[in-house]
C-alpha cells in the first residue's frame, strides 16, 4: 500500500506533528514500505480463525468498587507547565 | 407522527438520540478515584485520570454490572465478549488524548423501549447499542480572559453511551424517549438521570425527507442538557433543513450546537477533521468476558420496570393506562400509590396521589421523597373520606392543611370542626332557613326556573360551613321546594 503526500501530512494534522513539507516526501516512502512489509500477514490463510485481540494468556483482571485513589491535587497539578486555583490552566479554547 | 407543513408539501422528521448516561458507581470506570458531584478542583483524580506516563487501566467490576443491567433493563442483547478501543482525538480535558470506548464490538448490542404516546398507544423505539466508556474532564472558559481552567474529576467516570435507531418521528416521541429511558435507568439505579448535573446528556441526530422517502442528510446537534431542549432543539433543526431544502439548497452532514438563549442551532466552528478518530483495540486492556450465568443471576435480580408495573396497575387496580403511566413514571411514585391504594379504593387513591399530592409538591418544588405527607398519612384522610367522615370537598381542605402542619387527618378534622354533617335535623334547619330568607327564589323556582336548584344547594352549604352531607342535603333540598 502506497502512501502519497497528502495522506501523510493529514495523519500528522490528526497527530498534531508538525511535519515541514520538505519531509513528506520521505516519509511518504517510508511509511509506504512499512505498510507493504505488515500486508504479507494478509497473505497467511485466516479463514475461521477468531481474531486475536491480546497476547496475553489471561483474563482482564477487574477491580472493586471501591475508593482508592485521588486526593492528591498537588501532586496531580505539581508538573503542569500552569495552574491556578486548583485547576490546570491552558490557552484559551474556545467552541 | 408528525408531519411539518413546507410551502411544497409535507416532510417527516426523522430522529435518532445518543445519550451518555453517567454510571452510578463509587469509583471510576478504570480507576479508584471517586466519582461524586460537585467536589473541588482535581480532587478526585488519580494519575490515570490525568495519564500520567506508565499508568494502566484496571476495570471496575461494578460499572459492568450496571452496563449489563440497563442493557437487560432495555430488553438488548448482552454481548459475553467485548473489547475496549481507543477513540483519539485532542482537547484539554483528555489528558490521554484518547478516551477509551467501545466500537465494533459493544458490551450489549440491540434492545428496544416502550413509548407511552399522549394518545396512550405505544411505539417500540430500536436501541442500535449500548456501549461503556470514559467520560472527559469539564472545560471553564469564563474563568479567565486568555485561559481555560480544566478540572479532571470527571475525567474517567463511567458512561453508558445508548444509541437508539432513527425510529422516531418528532420533537415529542424525542421527549418521550428521553423520559422513558430516564425512568428505566433510575428503577435499575444504573444512572440518576439528573440532566442539570450533566449525568444524562444528548446528541440528536435529525434529517427530513418526504414521507416514505429514504433518509435524508443529518445533522448531529451535540451535548443538549435537558428533554425540553432537546425537543426545542429538533423542533428547530427540522425546520431549517426544510427551509433550506425548499429554498433549493442541501442539508451539509456537520455537527451543531444549540443556543439555548436563542432557541436555535448553529454550526459548530472546529469541524475539520472532527470524525477522523483513528480507533483501535486498546492495547492495555483484554477483552471483556462475561459469564453467561452471572448474566442471567443478574437477570433475574432486575427489579419491576416501569412497562411491566404498569400493565399491572392497569390490571391489578383498574387504572386507566394514562393513570398507570403517571403513576410509574418514578418508582417512589409508584410505591407511595400503591401504599395508599393498599385496602382501599384504588382510583380514589389514584386520584389523591395524582391531583391534591402532585398539585402540592409542584407548588413547593418538591419530589415524591420530599413529601410532607406520609402515604400512611394519605391514607388516613382518604379513609376519611370513604366513611363519610368528611366530605371530598373539605377533604382537600385538610390536606392543605397536612401538607403545611404536617399534622395527621383525623386529628385536623377534629380541630378544625370539618366532621361532615350527616344528621339530617340539623341540614333541614339549614334548609329552612336559606329558603325562609329567599322568598323570593323560592316563588321563582316553584314557577319552573329550576336551575336556580343549585343557588340554594350552594346557600345551605355556605350556611353549614361546607359540612353537609351533599347527597343528603339534595335530598332534603328536593322535598322542601317541592313543597
Amino acid at each position: 500500500m502506497a502512501l502519497d503526500k497528502a495522506t501523510v501530512a493529514k495523519i500528522a494534522t490528526l497527530a498534531r506533528i508538525k511535519l515541514p513539507p520538505s519531509e513528506q516526501e520521505h516519509l511518504a516512502g517510508e511509511l509506504s514500505t512499512i505498510l507493504t512489509w505488515i500486508e504479507q500477514l494478509g497473505e497467511v490463510d485466516t479463514a475461521g480463525v477468531e481474531p486475536m485481540s491480546s497476547v496475553a494468556a489471561m483474563e482482564l483482571p477487574m477491580r472493586n468498587d471501591e475508593v482508592t485513589d485521588g486526593g492528591c491535587r498537588e501532586k496531580i497539578l505539581a508538573n503542569a507547565p500552569d495552574s491556578a486555583g486548583g485547576f490546570f490552566t491552558v490557552p484559551k479554547v474556545v467552541e | 407522527m408528525a408531519v411539518i407543513r413546507g410551502s411544497s408539501g409535507d416532510w417527516e422528521v426523522v430522529i435518532g438520540l445518543e445519550v451518555h448516561a453517567q454510571v452510578i458507581s463509587k469509583a471510576k470506570l478504570f480507576s479508584g478515584a471517586a466519582t461524586d458531584f460537585g467536589a473541588e478542583p482535581n480532587t478526585q483524580v488519580s494519575p490515570i485520570d490525568a495519564a500520567f506516563p506508565g499508568m494502566l487501566p484496571v476495570i471496575n467490576r461494578y460499572c459492568v454490572e450496571q452496563a449489563v443491567k440497563t442493557g437487560l433493563g432495555i430488553n438488548a442483547e448482552i454481548n459475553l465478549v467485548s473489547v475496549f478501543d481507543r477513540k483519539n482525538y485532542f482537547y484539554a480535558d483528555l489528558p490521554a488524548g484518547y478516551q477509551i470506548s467501545q466500537y465494533t464490538r459493544p458490551i450489549v448490542g440491540k434492545g428496544k423501549i416502550r413509548l407511552d404516546l399522549a394518545d396512550g398507544s405505544t411505539r417500540d423505539i430500536g436501541i442500535t447499542r449500548l456501549h461503556l466508556e470514559q467520560d472527559a474532564g469539564k472545560s471553564l472558559h469564563d474563568q479567565h480572559a486568555t485561559l481555560t481552567y480544566v478540572d479532571l474529576n470527571r475525567a474517567g467516570v463511567a458512561l453508558m453511551e445508548i444509541v437508539s435507531e432513527p425510529d422516531l418521528r418528532s420533537a415529542e416521541e424525542a421527549g418521550a424517549y428521553l423520559r422513558k429511558l430516564r425512568s428505566i435507568l433510575r428503577y435499575l439505579g444504573t444512572c440518576d438521570g439528573n440532566m442539570e448535573e450533566g449525568s444524562l446528556r444528548c446528541d440528536c441526530n435529525v434529517s427530513v425527507r418526504r414521507p416514505g422517502a429514504p433518509l435524508g442528510t443529518r445533522c448531529e446537534i451535540k451535548n443538549v442538557n435537558s428533554i425540553r431542549y432537546v425537543m426545542q432543539a429538533i423542533e428547530h433543526e427540522a425546520r431549517r433543513q426544510v427551509e433550506l431544502l425548499e429554498e433549493g439548497g442541501a442539508v451539509e452532514q456537520e455537527t451543531r450546537l444549540f443556543d439555548a438563549g436563542k432557541g436555535i442551532t448553529r454550526p459548530m466552528r472546529s469541524k475539520e477533521h472532527a470524525h477522523d478518530y483513528r480507533y483501535f483495540p486498546d492495547p492495555d486492556l483484554l477483552p471483556l468476558r462475561l459469564d453467561a450465568n452471572w448474566v442471567e443471576a443478574l437477570k433475574r435480580s432486575l427489579p419491576e420496570l416501569p412497562d411491566a408495573k404498569k400493565a399491572r396497575f392497569i390490571e391489578q387496580y383498574r387504572l386507566s393506562p394514562d393513570d398507570a403511566g403517571v403513576l410509574v413514571a418514578e418508582q417512589a411514585s409508584a410505591d407511595y400509590f400503591e401504599a395508599v391504594a393498599r385496602g382501599r379504593d384504588a382510583k380514589l387513591a389514584a386520584n389523591w396521589v395524582m391531583v391534591e399530592l402532585y398539585g402540592a409538591l409542584n407548588r413547593l418544588g418538591l419530589g415524591i421523597e420530599g413529601s410532607p405527607v406520609s402515604a400512611a398519612g394519605l391514607g388516613e384522610l382518604v379513609d376519611l373520606v370513604i366513611d363519610g367522615t368528611v366530605s371530598g370537598r373539605l377533604a382537600k381542605e385538610v390536606f392543605a392543611a397536612m401538607i403545611e402542619t404536617g399534622k395527621g387527618a383525623a386529628f385536623l378534622v377534629e380541630e378544625r370542626g370539618l366532621k361532615q354533617v350527616t344528621d339530617s335535623g340539623a341540614i333541614e334547619s339549614a334548609i329552612a332557613a336559606v329558603l325562609a330568607a329567599q322568598g323570593d327564589k323560592v316563588a321563582e323556582y316553584r314557577a319552573g326556573k329550576e336551575k336556580l336548584f343549585g343557588f340554594f344547594v350552594g346557600q345551605v352549604m355556605k350556611a353549614t360551613q361546607g359540612k353537609a352531607n351533599p347527597a343528603l342535603l339534595n335530598e332534603l333540598l328536593r322535598k322542601k321546594l317541592a313543597g
